[in-house]
């Protein structure tokens, strides 16, 4: 039965790209550069499959965004930057375009430069360029809750809670273990500085990708003898590094997973020797948050869910994704309030990003309590000081073992300033003000 | 040189050595066809992922163990022969150039097969085998790791076997030797051919499932291709011997760079530090360790 449901989603996907460019005038448009086949399929169809779960649900339910319907489509990239900037050129000339949600470091990173000159926002959510995080350089860049500075802040952060205490981490033996990519030694700097700051000592030790074999490195590990392992792996680099660790005799609890190694498609895999194994956050798993329950009831109870395999409602990637839904849908809202109840122009969605504040309080009427904390984005911050929790894998299903801990935002600043100043001199780029950010593009 | 330290040297060696196993598992493969019919076989890490995901897919809908394995055999059969009737056939005589890229053609319409009929899901595979490491004199030895040196040794002895002491094997050396003698004497070839892509099939099979225990059922299993190429390149295309002899070294050799070189270049330096050492033996012994040597009168 399989093949024949993939049949008929081959034939609803393509009849969609080819029904695209009939966008009505009370639409607002998500062009998708999905993944559904390739070795990162798994992700991408989860995470995809949950942002258009969110998208139907406000269709479905409330007729649109104050009566303006969500539209999209999607083009296949398997996680290929060549295709995924194929995908955007054939996109791009849709009316009404919301915003770029690529999900991808490679894609994003070709987009940078074409997405400034079209004025349409490119929405990273837990990924991507740290710098981009500084809105004053990057004005339509928005890596939401995360960046990966943020991200090293908050293992450490939790590693530090685990042993009674920053200052309990002096003298403590920290091993990184990342991916062989530019997204897996993004974060080599930070991890240096902050093992200054506190005093741990540090190794960290690339995998090449993709990461099929690590018994070299594992063996590496067992002679350091370290407290903690940070896994900042991608893919089938994840289930390996459980795995080896297990046959060098290394414990899954003292391993910490960063937030592309957080998912149920990175830990079954690895078997029990995945059990006890923890990883950072930003959205907890499962379906009992009442936004996720609405979905199940509403989108799916109406033969409409995106997901094929419904036991995979709840899980990482389809809460990640409704996470994003939410963001993209709140954002676009946020926007409709200053501009008017009408079809947006991307920067007119920009600004609606850079405006994006929901408190818990709102976290909550949106039915997500629990399953996200905030976000507080300004023209100038746009990854909007998202917190993270850690959750912790039983054989079956994650459980969240910590409160929602906050990066140290504060120390990560001036960093991410100046890199991202050092981006704008190179590339002779205007720093922007906040009367800049405020002008806006109608048309 | 410690005590310690030199136990190190002989757990990365060791731990290198299995690894190494498992490289000539999928390298295996690859001779098969090579052998008999000259074709640099690129869809062999599609046939791994196609067995495996057809395997674990068969599991997960209830069907025991072992009829799972028949079914998947039977599925692995079928799509040899298909592979022979269909691209082999047709191409017969045509350059190696282009039996490769037929080849290549063929690795994306079988991995595109795989996932159309069984999604893109990751599985965890169990096969019920302990993966707990024991020690022997201070060195951690991984149980599966032994497990899977075992299997292909039994493997090698097998297929070594087959090809010596039965009728088919026979068949499957003269159309190695040459092909258009082995017609002239009324071998049929494309049956041949048939068997031999089974044969490929079976081993990509049991390939297959050591690995995908290893790594989990997920596309990324073709991937495994790109460490059995340097194994090919150092021991030979047509030595099931060479496969093996191969596997060991590279397995050890990259281990022991990456752990003692590595560091000083930045790390990471496995991924090509075979093709590195493949290269080299390239330059000295062109058909590599084991590999037969060709003269051709120009």
């Amino acid at each position: 039965m399989t093949f024949f449901s993939h049949l008929r989603k081959a034939a609803i996907a393509t009849a969609f790209v080819l029904g695209a460019t009939a966008v009505h005038a009370e639409e607002q448009y998500f062009p998708l550069q999905s993944y559904r086949v390739g070795p990162y399929a798994a992700g991408g169809t989860g995470f995809f499959g949950g942002f258009i779960d969110y998208l139907n649900l406000i269709n479905i339910r409330d007729g649109g965004v104050n009566g303006v319907k969500l539209a999209w489509s999607e083009g296949e990239t398997q996680y290929e930057v060549e295709k995924g900037v194929e995908v955007y050129e054939r996109l791009k000339s849709n009316p009404g375009i919301a915003a770029w949600n690529p999900l991808s470091v490679g894609i994003a990173y070709a987009m940078i430069d074409r997405i400034t000159d079209d004025k349409v926002p490119l929405i990273t959510i837990n990924h991507g360029r740290t710098d981009t995080t500084d809105g004053r350089v990057f004005p339509y860049v928005f890596p939401l809750l995360l960046n990966p500075y943020s991200e090293t802040s908050g293992i450490v952060n939790y590693i530090a809670s685990k042993e009674g205490g920053l200052d309990k981490l002096k003298g403590k033996n920290i091993v990184v273990l990342y991916h062989g990519s530019p997204y897996g030694k993004e974060t080599i700097p930070i991890y240096e500085l902050l093992s200054q700051k506190y005093g741990f000592e540090l190794s960290q030790i690339e995998v090449p990708h993709p990461g099929n074999e690590q018994q070299a490195q594992w063996l590496t590990i067992r002679r350091e003898h370290p407290d903690y392992v940070v896994l900042r792996g991608w893919g089938v680099m994840n289930p390996v590094a459980l795995k080896t660790a297990q046959k060098r005799g290394f414990p899954a609890d003292h391993i910490i997973g960063n937030v592309w190694s957080n998912s149920e498609e990175d830990v079954i895999p690895a078997g029990d020797a995945a059990k006890g194994y923890t990883a950072i956050t930003t959205q907890a798993s499962g379906e009992r948050y009442p936004v996720v329950q609405e979905i199940v009831k509403t989108v799916y109870g109406d033969g409409k869910g995106n997901l094929e395999d419904k036991s995979r409602i709840g899980s990482v990637y389809h809460n990640l994704g409704i996470v994003n839904g939410i963001l993209n849908v709140e954002a676009v809202r946020i926007a409709q309030a200053k501009f008017g109840n009408r079809t947006l122009t991307g920067d007119e969605v920009r600004w609606g990003f850079e405006h994006l504040k929901l408190d818990p309080a709102r976290v909550e009427a949106l039915g997500a309590k629990d399953l996200f904390h905030s976000i507080n984005v300004s023209w100038d911050n746009h990854e909007g000081d998202g917190y993270v929790t850690f959750q912790q894998w039983d054989g079956k299903k994650w459980n969240v073992v910590s409160d929602w801990i906050a990066p140290d935002w504060k120390l990560l600043r001036p960093i991410i300033e100046k890199s991202s100043e050092a981006y704008a001199k190179e590339k002779g780029i205007k720093i922007r003000t906040a009367e800049d950010a405020d002008a806006v593009v109608s048309n | 040189m410690s005590y310690y330290d030199f136990l190190f040297v002989i757990e990365v060696l060791v731990g290198g050595l299995l690894s190494g196993v498992m490289y000539s598992l999928v390298a295996i493969g690859f001779v098969l066809i090579y052998k008999t019919s000259g074709v640099l076989n690129f869809a062999q890490g599609s046939m791994v992922l196609f067995a495996a995901l057809t395997f674990v897919s068969l599991v997960e809908r209830g069907i025991p163990f072992a009829l799972s394995l028949l079914i998947t055999f039977a599925v692995m059969v079928a799509l040899g022969f298909t592979i022979e009737r269909t691209v082999l056939r047709p191409l017969v005589n045509r350059s190696p150039m282009t039996l490769f890229m037929a080849t290549l053609g063929l690795s994306y319409i079988i991995e595109g097969a795989a996932q159309l009929i069984w999604g893109t899901q990751v599985h965890g595979l169990d096969l019920g085998i302990d993966d707990t490491p024991f020690e022997v004199g201070g060195i951690l030895i991984s149980s599966f790791d032994l497990l899977a040196a075992a299997i292909a040794a039994a493997m090698v002895a097998g297929l070594s076997a087959f090809f010596y002491w039965t009728r088919i094997g026979l068949a499957f050396r003269a159309v190695a030797d040459d092909q258009f003698a082995a017609l002239a004497v009324g071998l049929r070839l494309p049956r041949i051919w048939g068997t031999v892509w089974t044969a490929a099939g079976f081993v990509a099979l049991v390939a297959g499932l050591l690995w995908g225990a290893r790594l989990g059922i997920q596309f990324s299993l073709s991937l495994i291709v790109l460490k059995a190429l340097p194994v090919l390149v150092l021991g030979g295309f047509d030595s099931i011997l060479g496969a093996i002899v191969g596997g060991l070294i590279i397995g050890a050799s990259e281990k022991l760079a990456e752990v003692y070189l590595g560091p000083f270049v930045g790390g990471g330096i496995e991924g090509w530090f075979a093709y590195a050492l493949a290269l080299v033996v390239l330059l000295v012994r062109p058909s590599g360790l084991f590999g037969q040597k060709t003269a051709e009168r120009v």
